[in-house]
């Protein structure tokens, strides 16, 4: 697993969340994460071809979801509902794509197909490609989220 | 720019869909209808004077440049404006959106001031 792709994805999160939901998010310490169960309550998933195969994810605790679309909507929203979690799907599309645009400014060109959303308390996220996957914690005003990219080394 | 013409608003997330409707209120556009794909996007444009589309690039049965195609490819819609609003901006898809004859081009995530500009120029 190349490192140098870690950045791209920080980056892109934090400018996604600022332009979309002028929320600020605070990238913690990237870890190696061993397990498939989800650290939150909405996950978004999609898969990339290209340089090389995988899936990307994004975790979002409830709290977290829950004041960014607020924030996106312009309007208090407190129940995890189909459109809070819709909402996981599309970040999770957006910042896929701001992290690819990254990418392809260093040579690495990706596809992505299009995103699918999966719920629950501990709910489990399949990485399609076999290979570590690096988690990239993040805390914002309402709660945390986490990144996980998976790609074939 | 006629705030008084009816816009279609294409995105398979009903989330994408609220904030382009959100901010195109913003601006002042009044009319406004949805669909959540290409072929949903087609019978809205069968049944409705539609005069702006602005669509996602990425849905599911029928892309965004699928029926930005099937609208330049018509008698009826092929003039209607259409902005594509996107996470695909890598150089090749902008070039085939550019060549199937999109009208402007919004890249995801953006920001109300960015769609207006657009708007601007279309309507420029
Ligand atoms: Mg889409």
């Amino acid at each position: 697993m190349d490192v140098a792709l870690i950045n791209p994805f920080i980056n892109a999160t934090i400018k996604v969340l600022e332009t979309m939901a002028q929320a600020e998010a605070e990238a913690g310490k990237p870890y190696l994460k061993k397990d498939n169960i989800a650290k939150g309550d909405v996950s978004g998933l999609i898969g990339i071809t290209g340089e090389t195969n995988g899936t990307i994810s994004v975790t979002f605790d409830s709290g977290s979801i829950l004041k960014i679309v607020s924030k996106m909507f312009g309007e208090e929203v407190t129940n995890l509902n189909s459109e809070v979690a819709d909402a996981g799907g599309e970040l999770t599309n957006m910042i896929s794509g701001q992290a690819r645009r990254n990418l392809e400014e260093e040579g690495k060109v990706f596809e992505a197909a299009i995103p699918s959303v999966v719920t629950g308390t501990n709910h489990q996220i399949t990485h399609i490609t076999e290979g570590p996957i690096i988690a990239i914690p993040f805390h914002t005003e309402g709660g945390s989220f986490t990144i996980e990219i998976c790609l074939e080394s | 720019m006629d705030l008084s013409i009816t816009v279609l608003v294409v995105d398979d997330f009903a989330t994408m869909r609220r904030i382009v409707k959100n901010i195109l209120r913003q601006l002042g556009f009044e009319n406004i209808i949805e669909a959540d794909d290409g072929t949903t996007a087609l019978d809205a444009l069968k049944k409705n004077k539609i005069d702006l589309i602005v669509s996602d690039w990425n849905m599911p049965k029928m892309t965004g440049l699928e029926l930005l195609k099937t609208v330049r490819a018509s008698d009826e819609y092929k003039d209607v404006p259409f902005l594509m609003v996107t996470a695909e901006t890598q150089k090749q898809n902008v070039l085939d959106a550019v060549q199937a004859g999109v009208s402007n081009y919004v890249v995801k995530p953006f920001t109300a001031e960015q769609i207006s500009d657009k708007l601007q120029k279309i309507y420029g």
